[in-house]
């Protein structure tokens, strides 16, 4: 089985992100980029089947800089076989629309039965890529997965929505995307790293149709940080001072 | 005034889902709300009046056998034949699992530019105008869609506000199964109904439990404190993790965000990425045994100590009030 996994390079979440007022794009440069938790577990889980399935082939897909060629080599060092990086300055910026129609032409031709993301990530979150490249690729999508079994010719799992919870199936080629509920990912170990450097990594330039319209900031405001407030070290008071905080707040 | 088509999430027995209030709220700013709905059986007259009651003008209620048993692509060719025969100026879905599905598919296969995770729309000069809260409410960012039709999804709770009552014009339509391969639902089991307790989004208070309330059995004092206070549950991703309680009240990055009147914090250290999901609120407390926890610099009133000690003494004074 050939699985392809789409990995997002994203800032970490352990710092203040930024938004870059002049431009309404991320500010890169204000944290370091980290392959975004989520797509790392989604690659597990491609890796798990590939511990039960050795002939079993992973392909990582990401659309970034230049520096996003760092996730994908730490997603082979995870045991990933090789890696496809779409770069091109004209996709800087890229909206909801170019990023799918660019990630979708870079998968069409890869023949994979599967296809695993993450169903947000941490900086964009709009959770909408997955299924727009199903469908450019014409493909069912078993989404906000919590569990996942992956047979020869059909995958099923639990996905879980606002409703409730739905045991859901789809034939082979399908894309699943898995919630942060699934396992965290592997550590690359020392000769996974070194394997790494063998493998094939192809860069490709943009290759999807760009879409007629697309999407544009007009503004950006920051927030003010939040200051602390008053501290009561309980001394067998704290409760009371804080239904009388909550009273004179008229919150009860 | 030009078309706002609405998607309405209706619930498993066919009643109109909690979304559809705001939803048809925001259209209504935007134009003449046209409410889509797709179920399996005809839709309940009932439903048509609590449409028209939250604003609806028109109905249009599309059945398709496939509802139930296909995901995504029943509501996503009903969407696109609605796109098609109205050439509204916008549609709004739900920031819902499906909603998000629906919309990006949506988008590629009519050419629309999608707004996504919207907290407010607003019309200005012909211009449908989003509002966004980015990376936990640290920036409002505001956009357009450029030349394409916009295809909006609204952040579940966060547009408050009901439309002007409409008599709707109710408007049928059957749908075939779409051929191919689909994704097949095989079963489902609806979550829990959680008795009088608000929903998590768009609650007025949120009592939040962490890994510090350190069981199961002991969550019950986060939902007394809730109940006490009338508010919603929510908890950190630990808390989750652990299996304190269901993901679905998960607060944070990958969470829900929720920006009550009060969000008070037990237990919980308040990592930013926890943050992120609740420091948009009004006033936040926090009850933590660690002075140095981050949650008390974004904390209104912090109380250094133990939550099994102070909660229950809350508790009980909050009862002598009354
Ligand atoms: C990509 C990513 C996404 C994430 N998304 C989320 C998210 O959406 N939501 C989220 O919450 N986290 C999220 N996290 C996890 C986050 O980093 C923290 O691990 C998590 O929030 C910690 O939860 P906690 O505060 O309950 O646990 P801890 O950090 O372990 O804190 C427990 C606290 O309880 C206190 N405590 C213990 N016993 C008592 C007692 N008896 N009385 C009073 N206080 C006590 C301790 O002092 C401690 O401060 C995410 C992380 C990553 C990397």
């Amino acid at each position: 089985m050939k699985i392809a996994v789409l990995i997002k390079q994203v800032p970490d979440t352990w710092e203040e992100r930024r938004i870059d007022a002049a431009t309404g794009l991320l500010d890169r440069a204000a944290n370091d980029p980290v392959v975004d938790e989520i797509t790392e577990r989604a690659l597990e889980l491609a890796l798990t089947v590939k511990d039960r399935d050795k002939s079993t082939e992973i392909v990582v897909v990401t659309m970034g800089p230049g520096e996003a060629t760092k996730a994908v080599r730490k997603a082979l060092s995870m045991g990933a076989d090789s890696g496809i990086h779409i770069l091109d300055d004209s996709l800087a910026g890229a909206d909801l629309l170019l990023t799918a129609s660019n990630l979708a032409a870079a998968l069409r031709d890869i023949g994979a039965d599967l296809f695993i993301a993450g169903n947000e990530s941490t900086d964009g979150r709009a959770g909408m890529v997955p299924a727009m490249v199903a469908e450019h690729l014409g493909l069912p999508m078993l989404g906000s997965l919590v569990s996942a079994e992956i047979g020869s010719g059909k995958a099923s799992g639990e996905r879980q929505t606002e409703a409730g919870s739905q045991m859901v199936e789809a034939a082979l080629p399908a894309m699943l995307t898995i919630t942060e509920r699934f396992p965290e990912a592997r550590f690359p170990n020392f000769k996974g790293i070194m394997g790494a450097k063998r493998k094939p990594v192809a860069t490709v330039p943009a290759r999807g149709a760009t879409p007629a319209s697309r999407s544009r900031v007009l503004d950006v405001t920051e927030r003010p940080p939040r200051s602390a407030g008053r501290k009561l070290i309980d001394d067998g008071s704290a409760a009371a001072g804080l239904v009388d905080f909550l009273a004179a707040q008229r919150l009860i | 005034m030009s078309d706002i088509l609405v998607h309405i999430e209706l619930t498993r027995s066919g009643h109109v889902g909690a979304a559809a209030r705001g939803l048809l709220a925001a259209a209504a700013r935007l134009g003449t709300p046209i409410a889509l709905t797709v179920s399996d059986v005809p839709l309940a007259t009932e439903a048509v009046a609590r449409l028209g009651e939250l604003g609806a003008v028109r109905v249009h209620a599309v059945t398709s056998d496939a509802t139930q048993a296909i995901l995504a692509t029943p509501l996503v060719d009903a969407l696109g034949a609605a796109v098609a025969a109205y050439a509204p100026a916008a549609v709004l879905l739900s920031g819902s699992a499906d909603g998000r599905e629906a919309a990006g598919r949506l988008a590629v296969r009519a050419g629309g530019v999608l707004l996504a995770d919207v907290v407010d729309v607003a019309a200005h000069d012909g211009q449908i105008i989003a509002e966004h809260s980015v990376f936990g409410g640290s920036f409002t960012v505001h956009a357009v869609a450029d030349g394409g039709l916009p295809i909006i999804t609204v952040r579940q709770g966060a547009i408050d506000e009901q439309a002007p009552a409409a008599i709707p014009e109710l408007l049928k339509a059957d749908m075939p199964a779409p051929p191919g391969n689909q994704a097949a639902v095989l079963s489902f089991s609806p979550a829990p109904e959680t008795s009088a307790r608000p929903e998590l989004r768009g609650a007025a208070t949120v009592v939040s439990g962490g890994r510090g309330i350190g069981s199961e059995a002991n969550f019950a004092l986060v939902e007394q404190l809730a109940d006490a206070l009338g508010g919603a549950v929510g908890a950190s991703r630990a808390a989750v993790d652990a299996g304190y309680i269901a993901q679905t009240a998960q607060v944070g990055q990958t969470g829900v965000t929720v920006a009550p009147q009060l969000y008070i914090a037990l237990g919980i250290s308040g990592a930013i990425q926890h943050r992120a999901g609740m420091q948009s609120s009004k006033t936040i407390v926090a009850i933590n045994q660690d002075e140095d926890a981050p949650i008390f610099e974004v904390a209104d009133l912090g109380i250094v100590g133990d939550v099994f000690t102070v909660v229950p003494q809350v508790i009980e004074l909050l009862k002598n009030r009354t």
